[in-house]
């Protein structure tokens, strides 16, 4: 494939390699799909008979070379419509690190596949056309990104090859989106000029664009610093289910793991956010009562430290009423219970959401009833560049519509703000009747300009 | 069989690395499932990717047992090793095993024959059967997302209408780590624990966690024939036809399904650590290498799913 570079690769990890990951988005023909299938072919992770394939079909085509973009037409409608319909996870690895990419389109309902994609992102890669520039389509990216709290933002400058490599007009884009980016609230962000065709800056440095200095896309998110999901803030654990085991299990298997009492009882859950160690003290939630940490279990031994991420079973030292749906969280700033929350909701369904209607909130482990109180304001992102987007008047919301949202609860939920917990401040609206998925929401205050008329300014859920 | 210690050894320093991120967040939705549906089952067939599920699972409900039946469905043209396998794992890990027998279908009538002689598109049948007899409404499954570009689009979640068909163009969006499962009565759901693993991941956790699987799976010699470019082993299904010219090779297998449609790879290697190192330096896909069903069409894994197929 001309225009190449071939990386020896290994796909086998390097002990300790850890896991990022990373969302996409970009206008249509930005060349999103050539940068995915580019670093997919760059780490080594399209083999020989998938990209074959590509070779047939580019010159079924007409075409003069292996479209990379091909790697990514999953659905038999998207390779005879030439469109992408959804949003797809892709996976690469380098020694270094372990990619997980969801894959979101850029043109059919854009904000609810950003969305959904940017919800578990490190890292949002940013896509613009050089010859473009920064877009409308970019101030949504942006303002999702923000409004999702994703950490890291880069925006990569394609097609640089079609504008004769400049670095003045990279200079130019680069300057434009960083005082964007910066007025969105997004600290950390990052330019850099790539041609996904060429593969210049995709997984090695081009001597055609020597006057730029920083990372290659591939170097960027290979070292982009993830200790913050180790450390991250106050401890909680939403407890999924008791382990309670009837009699000793006898199987060959549990003969070799650590031996439990005949009177266990332990509450299995992931940590989302901080840590926790035996002898602390933790709050339950939402009834508020207080318990110290006797033990962290897995079959793999007793642990001293559990940390974000690990899904454990915790044993109390007093024997409390803890059940599926409660949260275990640190003392020291505890989420309060709330009975009506205000939340930036992003709308993902066709049907309008109206003030009264009746819901289902699903937060943490616990689904709870809800009536929507009010809808304040929606978010308008065809402000005029370099201003912040507005909130505007609105009383419902429609398909990929971001609004300001207040919930009234059936019963009380311990709702973190988002902005300081990415998880226990999440939650999303279910459809009561059918069981669809119909927004994301996000508690507190917003990450984008507070609406005009907030009720009791993020207070609920902090 | 024992058990490593990955999570153990984790100092809480460092964030978790690639295999402590990917059994963690298997191990939350296999909790997930198991809490919030009334009759979970697991499809299990001796095959790597859901002898890890099992094991997955087993560490999921320590110190309980896991709390859901195995099924396997058994095309009637699986190889033996894996059957005895089957069996033997089921055991260890102390679960319970349901058999649904496509052989059983074709001997009353239920099921015919296919001219080509595979029998793995035979399987959607007597699979959607035993969903409804046992009133599962919620299934896992082995499929990873790296294998197929259809299944690059795969929920881990993925609801299933009362015929088992999964429309790509109406998936509901997933979400942080909330995954929703409700749904309408005849409705089914989905899960795939292993929707972020690749092959290469579960050849690394087989190792880290010194899990068995069927001897098929590592270097052997067999009596085969190069057919179609691939690999295919002389069995009492796949026999030798008319002109060809039978070898014995050292073969492996790198997915466990029908003989009458998976072929072998050319393979020196004996342990998990030599398969490790010819899977990360292979330049062909697990499924493109030796799955003949894939290859009936460009779309053969998504028209499969479609009708209800994993």
């Amino acid at each position: 494939m001309p225009g190449t570079v071939t990386r020896p690769a290994p796909r086998t990890a390097t002990p300790g390699r850890t896991l990022l990951r990373l969302a996409t988005a970009g206008s249509v023909d930005d060349g999103k799909s050539t940068l995915v299938g580019r670093l997919l072919f760059d780490t080594n992770s399209v083999l020989s008979d998938t990209l074959d394939h590509v070779e047939m079909v580019s010159k079924r085509r007409g075409l003069a070379r292996a479209d990379l973009a091909l790697l990514t037409d999953g659905l038999r409608a998207e390779r005879e419509q030439g469109i992408t319909i959804d949003v797809a996870y892709r996976y690469f690895a380098t020694p270094a690190r372990k990619f997980i990419l969801a894959d979101c389109p850029g043109h059919v309902q854009y904000t609810r596949n950003t969305v959904t994609g940017s919800s578990t992102a490190d890292v949002i890669v940013l896509l613009v056309d050089a010859r473009n520039g920064v877009v409308e389509q970019t101030r949504r990216h942006l303002a999702v990104a923000s409004l999702l709290r994703v950490p890291h933002v880069v925006l990569v400058v394609n097609k640089i090859d079609l504008v004769d490599y400049s670095e003045e007009v990279f200079t130019r884009i680069a300057t434009e989106f960083s005082v964007l980016a910066r007025s969105f609230g997004l600290v950390d962000s990052r330019c850099i000029p790539v041609s996904a065709t060429e593969g210049d800056n995709v997984a090695t440095h081009s001597a055609r664009t020597a006057w730029y200095e920083g990372p290659t896309v591939l170097g960027f998110l290979e070292t982009v610093d993830d200790t913050r999901r180790a450390v991250g803030s106050e401890f909680r654990f939403p407890v999924q289910l008791v382990i309670r085991p009837q009699q000793a299990p006898s199987a060959p298997w549990a003969a070799q793991l650590p031996a439990v009492d005949g009177d266990y009882r332990g509450y299995a859950g992931k940590v989302e956010s901080g840590r926790v160690s035996v002898g602390e003290e933790v709050v339950v939630l939402p009834r508020g009562s207080h318990a110290t940490v006797a033990g962290i279990d897995t079959p793999d031994g007793p642990l001293q430290v559990a940390v974000a991420g690990q899904s454990v079973v915790l044993r109390l030292t007093q024997d409390l009423d803890v059940s599926r749906g409660d949260i275990l969280a640190a003392t020291d700033a505890p989420p309060a219970p709330v009975r009506e929350v205000n939340a930036t909701v992003c709308w993902l369904a066709e049907r309008t959401l109206a003030v009264g209607a009746r819901v289902l909130v699903q937060h943490g482990t616990s689904i709870t009833k809800a009536i929507v109180k009010s809808i304040d304001a929606t978010l308008d992102l065809d402000t005029l560049p370099g201003a912040l987007p507005e909130w505007v008047d609105a009383d419902a919301l429609g398909l990929n519509d971001i609004g300001r949202v207040r919930l009234a609860l059936a019963s009380p939920l311990p709702i973190d703000p988002y902005r300081e917990h990415r998880t226990t401040g999440s939650f999303i609206i279910v459809d009561e009747a059918d069981g669809w998925t119909l927004g994301a929401g996000m508690a507190g205050v917003s990450a984008l300009a507070p609406p005009p008329h907030q009720h009791t300014p993020g207070k609920e859920a902090s | 069989m024992s058990t490593n210690q990955t999570a153990a050894a984790f100092d809480g320093l460092r964030p978790l690395t690639e295999l402590q991120a990917l059994e963690s967040e298997s191990i939350h939705i296999f909790r997930e499932v198991a809490s919030t549906f009334a009759s979970p089952v697991m499809l299990f067939s001796g095959g790597k990717d859901s002898v890890v599920m099992l094991h997955l699972a087993a560490k999921a409900f320590w110190p309980s047992p896991v709390p859901f039946e195995l099924l396997h469905v058994d095309t009637g043209h699986n190889f033996d090793e894996v059957l005895a396998f089957r069996d033997e794992a089921v055991a260890f890990y102390g679960a319970r095993l349901k058999v649904a027998s496509v052989q059983d279908y074709i001997d009353d009538g239920r099921l015919r024959e296919r001219p080509d002689g595979t029998r793995n598109p035979l399987q959607t049948v007597p699979l959607l059967d035993a969903i409804t007899e046992g009133k599962h409404d919620a299934v896992f499954g082995g499929g990873r997302r790296d294998e197929e570009r259809a299944r690059a689009k795969e929920r881990v979640y993925s609801l299933r209408d009362e015929f088992g068909q999964w429309d790509p163009r109406n998936q509901r969006p997933e979400l942080w780590s909330l995954y929703n499962g409700r749904h309408l009565p005849g409705e089914h759901v989905r899960v795939f624990p292993l929707s972020n693993w690749t092959e290469l991941d579960v050849w690394d956790y087989i190792e880290a966690e010194k899990i068995a699987l069927p001897s098929i799976y590592y270097a052997h010699q067999r009596e085969v024939v190069e057919r179609d470019g691939m690999w295919v082993a002389i069995t009492r299904v796949t026999p030798v036809r008319d002109g060809e010219r039978t070898e014995l090779r050292s073969v492996r297998y790198r997915t466990v399904g029908d003989m009458s449609c998976t072929a072998a790879v050319l393979s020196e290697a004996t342990t998990v650590a030599d398969v490790i190192t010819e899977v990360g330096t292979s330049r062909l896909t697990e499924r493109g290498a030796t799955r003949a069903d894939d290859r009936l069409s460009e779309a053969a894994m998504e028209d499969r799913k479609k009708e209800g197929y994993f």
